[in-house]
């Protein structure tokens, strides 16, 4: 199965983290899931302080300074694993360092074959 | 013959083998839903053609054949292109392999329940879930033992269904370094049937919830013999069912201390004490061998004729250091009354006042009222017993609440 994982960030808590020690982490993380067949490391966004959203309703267009959700964990970037099972991709979501300063949501991609339901 | 051979036999195949064929039919697709409908149908053909034909030499074999085919059509009928044709053929083969083994048919129920009680399921669902999958109840009949209407239980189990076959989750046995916290959310799910069923038992009529769930246990430690938890929960279950007969008096609940060993089931609590030496031999003390060896301090009485209290507290003392939890708190404190007397119990139970989850817990309020009462401190007895009362739902329980009620305006000690 091929998961897409969500990285979701608590800005605050990942601003107080040691930094060196921090990304040092994510370069072990990056270069591990590199290595790991069909998985592919992800792509890392600028803070929920840069987000824009746009949304389109009876046809008027509304553009708003800020993220589509004001919550308290922002999302942050994303990374692809390709794994048996939700077991596999629970110990990779583990594995890298913004689940200890967030959350790391975990979603099944549908299968593209053509013809089959997802 | 036919008709009630057939229907026998596929009585007996519904108990025996319902959840070793829906593991099978389930583990390489995940759709737990699927194998339910094609595992159904091949139930109805049974019913049709066992008592013209005869019933089959392997029942589970025609019957796993049967639903195999009904999948494979389901499969075919889902995914017309290419792609899914392979699929198909290697289930094809699967089924034809299946059938030659006959006698072979691996036994994948214990994958199956790790499914059902994985973390990434509800807490609430497992049960449920557990229950259906592995012993084929119905939504109707979990839906009773759970207080929840039929239909809201038909959905919650058909989502956690789809849920395990969309989100990913294995149907596997989990690695060693993983198995004893998943091995316990599976033990806490038979626990959470057996208490329901335990609960809901009327006098001396055994509760069909609480025989499954044992049913499920001993199934565990069949399939995990190097388990000691799950030897110590089917210890714990065989101990408090010995004593069914002897908890109710003339429809009135009787406590442990005061209930007549004679009626305890001396093979059971055997049974229990073979199984608890065997957890105990086996390595270190989980919840369930703890909560198993204080009901054989209790059982002690009936060699004795004396309660092994202070053995009783002590095994307390190792379980509230493993689950910090009021009602261990609580079960400790009315031990130590035997002990230390009812002040020092009452002492313990003060961090409990200003817990919000303990105004509505029943057994606390008993608790309390027992333990003022044993103190002489009538007014907060009558008070305590009052508000059980009116949080009790057990007619047995009730009554025997009511009489000590009454008794309190005579002397306070009389009953003990």
């Amino acid at each position: 199965m091929r998961f897409m994982m969500l990285i979701h960030h608590d800005e605050t808590a990942l601003a107080a983290a040691p930094q060196k020690e921090l990304w040092a982490d994510y370069g072990a993380f990056n270069q591990a899931l590199a290595k790991a067949e069909g998985s592919s490391t992800g792509l890392r966004l600028r803070p929920s302080s840069a987000a824009t959203t746009v949304r389109q309703h009876d046809g008027k267009t509304d553009v708003l300074d800020g993220p589509y959700a004001d919550t308290k964990e922002q999302f942050a970037g994303y990374f692809f694993v390709e794994a048996p099972s939700l077991d596999e991709a629970i110990a990779w979501a583990k594995r890298c360092p913004s689940s200890k300063y967030g959350s790391i949501e975990i979603r099944p991609v549908v299968d593209p074959t053509p013809g089959v339901k997802g | 013959m036919a008709v009630d051979d057939a229907h026998r036999a596929s009585e007996r195949v519904a108990r025996e083998s319902y959840g070793r064929l829906i593991a099978l039919l389930a583990a390489r697709t995940r759709d737990v839903a699927g194998a339910e409908d094609a595992l159904g149908d091949a139930f109805a053909a049974a019913l049709r053609t066992w008592p013209v034909d005869g019933v089959p030499e392997n029942p589970d074999a025609w019957l796993l054949t049967a639903a195999r085919r009904r999948q494979t059509d389901a499969i075919r009928k889902r995914q017309v292109r290419t792609a899914a044709e392979d699929q198909v053929k290697l289930i094809v083969n699967e089924i034809e392999a299946m059938a030659d083994q006959r006698d072979a048919i691996p036994d994948r129920r214990l994958a199956l329940m790790f499914a059902c009680a994985h973390p990434a399921i509800d807490p609430g669902i497992r049960t449920p879930l557990i229950l259906q999958t592995i012993l084929g109840l119905t939504a109707e009949e979990i839906a009773t033992a759970f207080l929840v209407p039929p239909k809201t239980m038909g959905q919650r189990l058909a989502r956690a269904k789809t849920r395990i076959r969309d989100a990913g989750i294995p149907f596997q046995v989990p690695d060693q370094d993983e198995l004893s916290d998943r091995l316990a959310a599976v033990l806490d799910a038979i626990y959470a049937a057996y208490t329901k069923g335990w609960n809901e038992a009327s006098d001396d009529a055994g509760s069909e919830l609480a025989d499954e769930a044992i049913w499920l246990g001993r199934l565990i430690v069949s399939l995990l013999p190097d388990q000691p938890e799950a030897k110590g929960l089917l210890a714990l279950m065989l101990y408090t069912t010995a004593r069914r007969a002897a908890r109710h008096e003339a429809g009135a609940f009787v406590p442990l201390e005061r209930q007549d060993t004679n009626l305890w089931d001396r093979r059971l609590i055997a049974l229990a004490e073979d199984l608890l030496h065997e957890a105990n031999a086996a390595g270190p003390s989980g919840r369930y061998q703890i909560e198993a060896a204080i009901q054989s301090a209790h059982v002690a009485r009936r060699l004795t004729g004396v309660a092994n209290w202070a053995a009783v507290v002590a095994l307390y003392d190792h379980l509230l250091a493993l689950l910090d939890s009021p009602v261990v708190i609580l079960n400790r404190a009315v031990a130590r009354a035997e002990l230390d007397g009812p002040h020092a119990a009452l002492a313990e139970l003060a961090p409990l006042e200003a817990d919000r989850r303990m105004l509505a817990y029943q057994p606390y309020w008993a608790a309390r009222g027992h333990l003022s009462s044993l103190a002489g401190d009538t007014a907060s007895a009558a008070q305590a017993l009052t508000v059980s009362i009116g949080l009790t739902t057990d007619e047995a329980v009730k009554r025997y609440l009511l009489g000590r009620l009454a008794s309190l305006h005579g002397d306070p000690r009389m009953q003990e």
